[in-house]
């Protein structure tokens, strides 16, 4: 069976793991432990090294959600899952701005590790205080070709909306290069 | 005993720290990856500091320093053939070429400078010889470490902002397309208008920092400061000098038959609209 595999990154506390388990099929394989850190007790658990959900395509094929820890000490493994991924999301808590610069950073180290096709969600968007997406662009600093989402992680549609975004975007991808081979 | 460690584990600022307040006399060696830096210690106090790579003699410090021009240095080289950096600084002395103090204070700076290094290096096996004097031919100088301490924690500090800033030295930088109003004011350093010419989305980061020989840390800081500026913005380097553009997409799939991805791509999104 042919695997394949797309990266849900973000800062610590951005919705990464429910964004998973919202489509997954499988339980989401987490790997959970209870937050030492007092600086990060927002929640009572994190991911400490990866969680992955599947979604099997047909047959022949299953496509792999990894999502990524969302604490900066764990960030060695992302060099090792970004390898041969088809895109990325960025998960951005939009109630939280305080973490944009961090969602910035691992952005950046996502495009340097792999430059491969990535969309950004503004998770929790359905929250009073979530900023809009066009402000988010901007403090982001991301340019206009880069689709930014309304996204509620908890709602399977939303997350649906998200990875259709993606995977358009790497069809349009596959396009350009079929258009810079002509 | 020998204090021993990697600076990864244990911080220059630590290290110096622990001499500074133990009042300690001795010598620490670190190991980089590209160089050996030595630097000697006299009751907590700055004393001597050398490189493995660089002319650490007096006469190359002051070159160095541009208290002598290139043939005063030449002419001096060929004329003290084994005479030690005490002769000859009182040599200079006596010939009035340079005071006491022009000496003492251009031999403080370039240690200073050699142990302000340091502080850039994030790994490097250390190990500190308590007792170990400098060699008994040098000029020593005395430096309290306080300063260089918080001077090097602020270079630490100023280090790591500038790394969360760019992360990575593989993407490019291109001219924004409408600069601010301000940009006709704009009074550039030397740096940066050594950085300008290459400004090019072709050339990453780090080829620009190899051709202007800037450190990683140097040609961060001038890139911030023209983004800043509002000048520059960073963008993904579009290609490598010599070799085609990065593949966006894993090697399998932009390799193989374009129709064969696409079609994939669209079982995946067929499925994904199913759910």
């Amino acid at each position: 069976m042919q695997t394949l595999k797309m990266v849900v990154t973000g800062p610590f506390n951005a919705g990464k793991t429910e964004f998973i388990q919202s489509v997954s099929e499988i339980d989401v394989v987490s790997t959970e432990r209870r937050i030492s850190s007092e600086i990060e007790r927002i929640k009572e658990t994190t991911t400490v090294a990866m969680d992955f959900g599947r979604i099997t395509i047909d047959n022949e094929m299953a496509l792999y959600l990894f999502g990524t820890p969302g604490q900066k000490r764990f960030d060695f493994m992302w060099e090792i899952l970004s390898e041969g991924m088809l895109g990325f999301v960025v998960i951005v808590d939009s109630t939280r701005p305080e973490t944009f610069r961090e969602a910035r950073k691992i952005l950046e180290t996502f495009r340097a590790y792999a430059p491969t096709p990535y969309v950004v969600a503004a998770n929790k968007q359905d929250c009073d205080d979530a900023w809009e997406t066009d402000d988010m662009r901007i403090a982001l600093r991301l340019s206009h070709e880069i689709k930014i989402l309304d996204c509620v992680a908890m709602s399977k549609d939303s997350v649906k909306t998200v990875l259709l975004e993606l995977l358009y975007s790497i069809l349009a991808e596959l396009e350009a290069v079929d258009l810079q081979i002509a | 005993m020998a204090i021993k460690g990697n600076l990864h584990d244990f911080t220059l600022t630590q290290l110096l720290n622990l001499i500074n307040l133990a009042q300690k006399t001795g010598t620490l060696v670190v190991e980089g990856s590209n160089e050996a830096i030595e630097v000697f210690f006299t009751d907590g106090k700055l004393a001597y500091a050398q490189t493995g790579q660089e002319d650490n003699s007096l006469v190359g410090i002051l070159h160095k320093s541009q208290l002598l021009s290139s043939a005063q240095f030449r002419g001096i080289k060929a004329n003290v053939n084994g005479m030690s950096d005490k002769e000859l600084g009182l040599l200079l002395i006596n010939a009035n070429y340079f005071s006491q103090q022009d000496i003492l204070l251009s031999l403080q700076n370039h240690f200073v400078d050699v142990l302000n290094r340091l502080f850039t290096w994030m790994e490097g096996f250390f190990q500190f010889e308590t007792d170990v004097s400098p060699p008994e031919d040098k000029i020593t100088v005395r430096v309290n470490l306080e300063n260089i301490i918080l001077e090097g924690s602020r270079q630490i500090r100023e280090l790591e902002h500038l790394e969360e800033e760019i992360p990575s030295l593989e993407i490019g930088v291109k001219f924004v397309d409408r600069p601010g109003a301000n940009v006709a004011n704009l009074k550039l350093s030397t740096e940066e208008w050594r950085v300008i010419p290459y400004i090019d989305p072709k050339n990453t980061l780090r080829q620009i920092a190899k051709v202007t020989e800037l450190t990683d840390i140097e040609i961060r800081q001038v890139i911030y400061s023209l983004v800043q500026a509002g000048i520059v913005e960073m963008v993904r380097s579009i290609s490598h000098q010599g070799t085609p553009p990065s593949p966006r997409l894993p090697d399998h799939i932009v390799k193989g038959d374009k129709e064969e991805g696409k079609s994939l791509i669209f079982r995946i999104i067929d499925r994904i609209r199913s759910l």
